[in-house]
């Protein structure tokens, strides 16, 4: 039974941390650049979700809309005012544009909220119980909307014109553009899909963990981001899988060691993949062209 | 022109030195006891400071108006000095300083926060001069930074931090009847970890069981495969000694995991914010802290009523244990009869029992740390509720 319950802790958390690793991995696939702002980002649908609740007291499917719609519009516009112009220039200055973006959102919410806000809980405190193991409504939610928005995403990438699109300019952003791809809506696309997974998990986090504040963002984009190197960074399923084994070996960690131990032996173990895995589990080994 | 700047100069400095002197005579006439505040009036945390003061105000004002303390078969006022440390560790070191050599103080009470009362003690222990800080439960305080061995001069009118997880553990044993207990606490913070550990050897002491003792790190929100731990080993009590922003977030996640054991905490849960943000969830559980506005005692009621009527808002802890403080001096300055630095210092070492605001208190032999009861509180209908005196 104590297994079976850890096992649900692990779907839990690994199903946010994955929702925000596709964020990281969609727009590294298809510009080679990470957004660092992506964590920040979420914080952000977080916050959304909390306002909406609050003062609009709206139920938790348009919360969630609001919350993915806004932080989605978010997205595209900082990717129009921070990143397009630097699409030239070196992968640092990009880099460094993202971080500041970053700081940016996380001093705006403090403008704001300066204090831990209590976000309202939307959904039914439903919680059942059977033979020890509790599992409950939300539990069940996460993880059930997060396969399914996954589930999507990879059909939208591999079935529709617009994912061939994203694959093409992944592939060559000189070429492809000149066969006729529209280059700066698909980039928008991806980056309004990747930012939108995001606020999702924002949103469900802020129901699983009621208490929010504007650096909640930093930690868990930290560690999200190293599921979606770990899975292979730019590859869909690879971020998926990425956010499953790290919250495995968390939980693992803590159900068996004393708990003090957890991030020393989790990251330590992801260093010693990534020795032997450089380019993560799904990762293909990128030939520099010349 | 030169020379004429230089002249100028040279009077104010005479004129202000003059008018110093002066009004240092305007209160000679009367017997009086010069004694030092060092309070953090401005900077970070000036609610404090200002807390701090009205209190020392009034405990002064007290004595003062029913004539003065007795020593040696005359009587004697309080001279208030006050200084504002302004916020900043080198300031409340200087403050002290200045106290001392200048205002030449029989004692110096403050400052509150550890972060400044930590240096100003080591310039109260090198002088030899009584320091007793209201509000700091860092224990490094009163500890002699230079030996190692703990301070003479440096005494606190509050217990330490790890006394908390002593006081909470006994509480839980004898008034929840617990056995088994289990805790889950911050393991990168000072503070919850001393307690914590504290908690542990007090508990296991008195015979029961601590069957989990989990940590997690500053910043952490997912708590699930702790608490799947602490429900498997099947706990009474669940110790929480950790910031209320946290709390509320351990107890929902451990609801939601079919826990039914009782939360206790310490006085980190001590904020309002606690309640906003945990609302049901945190309804009924129990920690320690300094201090009660509900208290019964009779000691405590009178405080809050004047303090009341003369600021219009009710003490704060910080008010409360300054106000401690000079009780604790006005006593020590009694039983040594004279007026005289280290007298009053041995008489304060060896006070027997004090009967203050925030409960009655004793120092332990050889230290500045007390031996004082804590007030439990319960969270009941949103609020902070008396429960309990706890006895160490």
């Amino acid at each position: 039974m104590y297994i079976i319950q850890q096992i649900i802790n692990i779907l839990q958390l690994g199903s946010i941390y994955a929702l925000i690793a596709l964020g990281y991995t969609m727009v590294y696939g298809v510009l080679r650049f990470i957004n660092f702002a992506h964590g920040d980002l979420f914080m952000v649908g977080a916050f959304v979700a909390f306002i909406v609740a609050t003062y609009l007291k709206l139920s938790f499917i348009p919360t969630l809309l609001i919350s993915m719609v806004v932080v989605s519009m978010l997205g595209v516009t900082i990717e129009r005012l921070a990143y397009k112009p630097l699409r030239q220039a070196p992968r640092v200055s990009a880099v460094i544009t993202a971080l500041g973006v970053g700081i940016f959102l996380e001093n705006f919410v403090l403008l704001f909220y300066p204090y831990p806000q209590n976000v309202p809980i939307l959904l039914p405190k439903i919680i059942w119980n059977t033979g020890g193991v509790t599992i409950s409504f939300l539990q069940v939610l996460i993880i059930g909307l997060s396969l399914l928005l996954m589930l999507i995403l990879d059909l939208i990438v591999r079935r529709t014109m617009v994912g061939m699109a994203m694959r093409a300019i992944s592939w060559n952003k000189i070429v492809v553009p000149l066969m006729g791809v529209p280059l700066d809506m698909i980039i928008s696309i991806t980056f309004a899909l990747g930012t939108g997974l995001g606020a999702v998990a924002g949103v469900m986090y802020s129901q699983a963990f009621p208490v929010i504040d504007p650096y909640l963002g930093i930690l868990i984009g930290w560690q999200a981001f190293i599921c979606a190197v770990v899975g292979g960074i730019g590859n869909i399923r690879g971020a998926m899988l990425g956010g499953y084994i790290l919250a495995a070996v968390q939980i693992i960690v803590v159900s068996f060691l004393p708990s003090t131990y957890r991030d020393f032996i989790a990251f330590t173990l992801l260093l010693i993949m990534l020795i032997f895995r450089p380019y993560g589990i799904f990762g293909k080994p990128e030939t520099e062209k010349v | 022109m030169f020379m004429k700047k230089k002249v100028f100069i040279l009077l104010v400095v005479v004129l202000t030195i003059m008018s110093v002197a002066l009004v240092g005579c305007k209160g000679g006439g009367a017997l009086t006891i010069p004694v030092g505040v060092n309070a953090e009036l401005t900077g970070d945390i000036p609610s404090v400071g200002a807390s701090c003061k009205n209190a020392a105000l009034l405990a002064v004002k007290e004595v003062n108006d029913a004539g003065g303390l007795d020593i040696g078969g005359k009587k004697y006022t309080i001279k208030l000095f006050i200084e504002d440390n302004g916020g900043k560790a080198d300031q409340a070191a200087a403050v002290t300083q200045k106290l001392i050599t200048q205002d030449n103080v029989v004692a110096v009470i403050g400052p509150n926060a550890s972060r400044y009362a930590i240096p100003a003690a080591a310039v109260a222990e090198s002088s030899k001069v009584l320091m007793i800080s209201p509000w700091s439960t860092n224990p490094k305080l009163t500890i002699d930074p230079n030996t190692g061995q703990p301070a003479k001069y440096v005494f606190r009118a509050c217990f330490t931090d790890s006394f908390q997880g002593q006081v909470v553990a006994k509480f839980a044993m004898e008034k929840l009847g617990a056995k088994k207990a289990a805790v889950l606490y911050d393991v990168a913070s000072e503070y919850n970890k001393g307690i914590a550990d504290v908690f542990k050897n007090t508990f296991e002491k008195l015979g029961g069981q601590v069957v989990a003792f989990e940590t997690y790190t500053t910043g952490d929100k997912d708590f699930s495969a702790q608490l799947t731990k602490i429900k498997q080993a099947n706990p009474d009590v669940i110790f929480l000694p950790n910031y209320y922003n946290e709390v509320p977030l351990q107890i929902q996640q451990a609801h939601r995991l079919g826990i039914t054991a009782t939360f206790i905490g310490s006085d980190s849960w001590g904020a309002e914010d606690l309640i906003k943000l945990g609302g049901k969830d945190v309804e009924g559980y129990f920690f320690s802290t300094h201090y009660a506005r509900d208290i019964p005692a009779p000691a405590t009621q009178k405080f809050i009523s004047a303090y009341t009527a003369a600021y219009g808002s009710v003490p704060d802890d910080v008010a409360a244990l300054t106000y401690d403080s000079f009780g604790l001096l006005f006593e020590a300055l009694k039983t040594a009869n004279k007026i005289d630095r280290q007298a009053v210092r041995d008489a304060l070492a060896t006070l027997s029992r004090y009967e203050g605001v925030t409960g009655t208190l004793q120092f332990k032999e050889g230290s500045g740390d007390p031996i004082k009861s804590a007030v439990i509180l319960q969270i009941k209908d949103g609020k902070f509720v008396y429960y309990a005196t706890a006895n160490p």
